[in-house]
């Protein structure tokens, strides 16, 4: 079944009867080459580039809820490539070239809105680090632009220029970021996926796995044994819990993280707006609602839900950038489980045990890094070899101490990040 | 969320720094080996469920606390003085 205005039509006319579902709900082999550990928007991709990129056949993706009941319908569906050090910056852009091509690509309406990112900077040394970040974004080939005080005002005359606590100096926009419906890359991805011949297997979770002398031989799951010759482990947010099954113990802390959205509203914030001084980050729904986040509540956890203090956070940061919204009602909050790692940056990677594949580690980056990811981990699952654009994802990183990718500059240290 | 500080009783998780797993106090000797001081450093059970972490009590008393809660509930379930232990 191929999505087209044409289609839509035809079945508007005759009352809806012929669509088909998404994709197919089977029964799991006994056997697979290429066994894939969890159904989210990482393993879903890994699976589709497989299948379209490598013409693997005999792959099975298990996952122990439903496709899209993870973080990847948790998240604030940020999309944009403005990371600045080497190894981050190279994939990110891959992943926005990915996210530009994504619909043709999968016949399916993502919503991919390149709406604009703007990132407010407060200070002359805040203004200078956004400089710096622009040519490295702009060296690299991707966009950045730098934005005065005027030139904001014209974009976002509603926030609170004048203040005297966190007076706005400008702010970096990359014009092509923006948002995309997340539900629907889960989708998407499956139903690609799945066209393709891929095992997109629901209600199956692993149990145990299966490994003879240091060689990956299958899994255990609650629908039976499933021989494998390759395991990929792409279960961000339950990480550690599946590596324990390989006997491995990953540099990796769960942190939850909090989001909300409001009641809907009319169209008014048209871009994705970063607050510089505060952890805030807005952006608008296609269905009104208004979409914002904040920092981690700071201390382990596994509970998609967090505590008081982040959403006082969030709240006062968002009425010091833009006031205006303090009439705006919450109506739902929400947290995702993150694996911390201590750089906070991500892992894609094949492990000491041979066949056993792991993918991890995406701290709040994971949305974004749904195409790049997948497409990165199926060249690795497919030819052995690192991914150019994920060369860096290194496992080894924290025990060498070569490579490590701290974006914020705080250092390669659990809680730091 | 609320933390039993020995000293100062029942207080209110804003009074709490977190630094990360109770791990932390056992700290290998110093020639133990790459290897070991690696997981030392950066490896984590990171459990779904009950652990042990540090939390210092910055804005009350100043004790380091080991506070023992569940990660999927986030019940505090008890915090004991870290003095005694190997810092």
């Amino acid at each position: 079944m191929r999505f087209s205005a044409l289609k839509v039509l035809t079945e508007g006319l005759t009352g809806n009867r012929g669509w088909r579902a998404h994709w197919r709900d089977p029964e799991p082999a006994e056997a697979y080459d290429i066994v894939i550990i969890g159904g989210g928007g990482h393993g879903l991709s890994t699976a589709y580039y497989l299948a379209k990129e490598y013409g693997l056949k005999r792959i099975a993706v298990l996952e122990k809820g439903y496709i899209g009941g993870g973080n990847i319908g948790r998240n604030t569906t940020i999309v944009r490539a403005n990371y600045f050090l080497p190894g981050n910056s190279e994939f990110y852009s891959h992943s926005l070239k990915l996210w530009e091509g994504l619909e043709a690509d999968l016949n399916y309406n993502v919503m991919h809105s390149q709406r604009g990112q703007i990132g407010l900077f407060h200070s002359d040394g805040q203004r200078d680090a956004a400089i710096r970040r622009a040519n490295s974004i702009r060296n690299r080939g991707d966009d950045a632009e730098l934005l005065s005080v005027a030139q904001l005002r014209k974009m976002v005359p509603y926030l609170d220029y004048d203040q005297g606590r966190f007076p706005i100096y400008g702010g970096l926009l990359q014009r092509r970021a923006g948002t995309a419906r997340h539900d629907a890359v889960a989708w998407g991805y499956a139903r690609g996926a799945d066209r393709l011949g891929v095992d997109l297997i629901q209600n199956c979770e692993v149990t145990g796995l299966d490994i003879v002398q240091g060689v990956v031989r299958g899994v255990q799951t609650s629908r039976g044994p499933i021989v494998a010759k390759k395991v990929a482990m792409v279960v961000a947010g339950r990480s550690s819990q599946v590596a324990a099954m390989a006997g491995m113990r990953l540099p990796i802390e769960s942190h939850v993280l909090q989001a909300f959205v409001t009641e809907g509203l009319k169209p008014f914030i048209d871009h994705v707006i970063s607050f510089g001084m505060g952890h805030f980050y807005i952006s608008q729904s296609d269905k009104g609602g208004l979409v914002f986040g904040g920092d981690l509540d700071m201390y382990a956890s596994y509970a998609a839900r967090g505590n008081l203090p982040m959403v006082e956070h969030v709240a006062e940061a968002g009425m010091t950038l833009m006031p205006m919204i303090g009439k705006a009602r919450m109506l739902r909050s929400w947290g995702g489980i993150m694996d911390m790692t201590p750089d906070g940056s991500p892992i894609i990677d094949k492990t000491h045990i041979e066949g056993l594949y792991l993918n991890a580690g995406w701290c709040y980056g994971g949305f974004k890094a749904v195409p790049a990811s997948g497409y990165c981990f199926a060249h690795l699952l497919a030819t052995d070899r690192p991914h150019a654009a994920a060369a860096r994802f290194r496992l080894d990183r924290f025990r060498s101490g070569r490579g490590l990718m701290d974006e914020e500059g705080t250092g390669a240290q659990h809680n730091l990040h | 969320m609320r933390i039993d500080c020995p000293l100062c009783g029942t207080r209110d998780r804003r009074e709490f720094y977190y630094s990360g797993h109770a791990t932390a106090l056992a700290r290998p000797a110093p020639d133990a080996g790459a290897e070991v001081w690696d997981d030392y450093l950066h490896n984590r059970d990171n459990p779904a469920g009950i652990t042990e972490d540090l939390w210092h009590h910055e804005f009350g008393c100043g004790a380091w606390l080991v506070v023992r809660r569940d990660t999927v509930s986030h019940a505090v379930l008890s915090a004991r003085l870290v003095k005694g232990d190997q810092l």
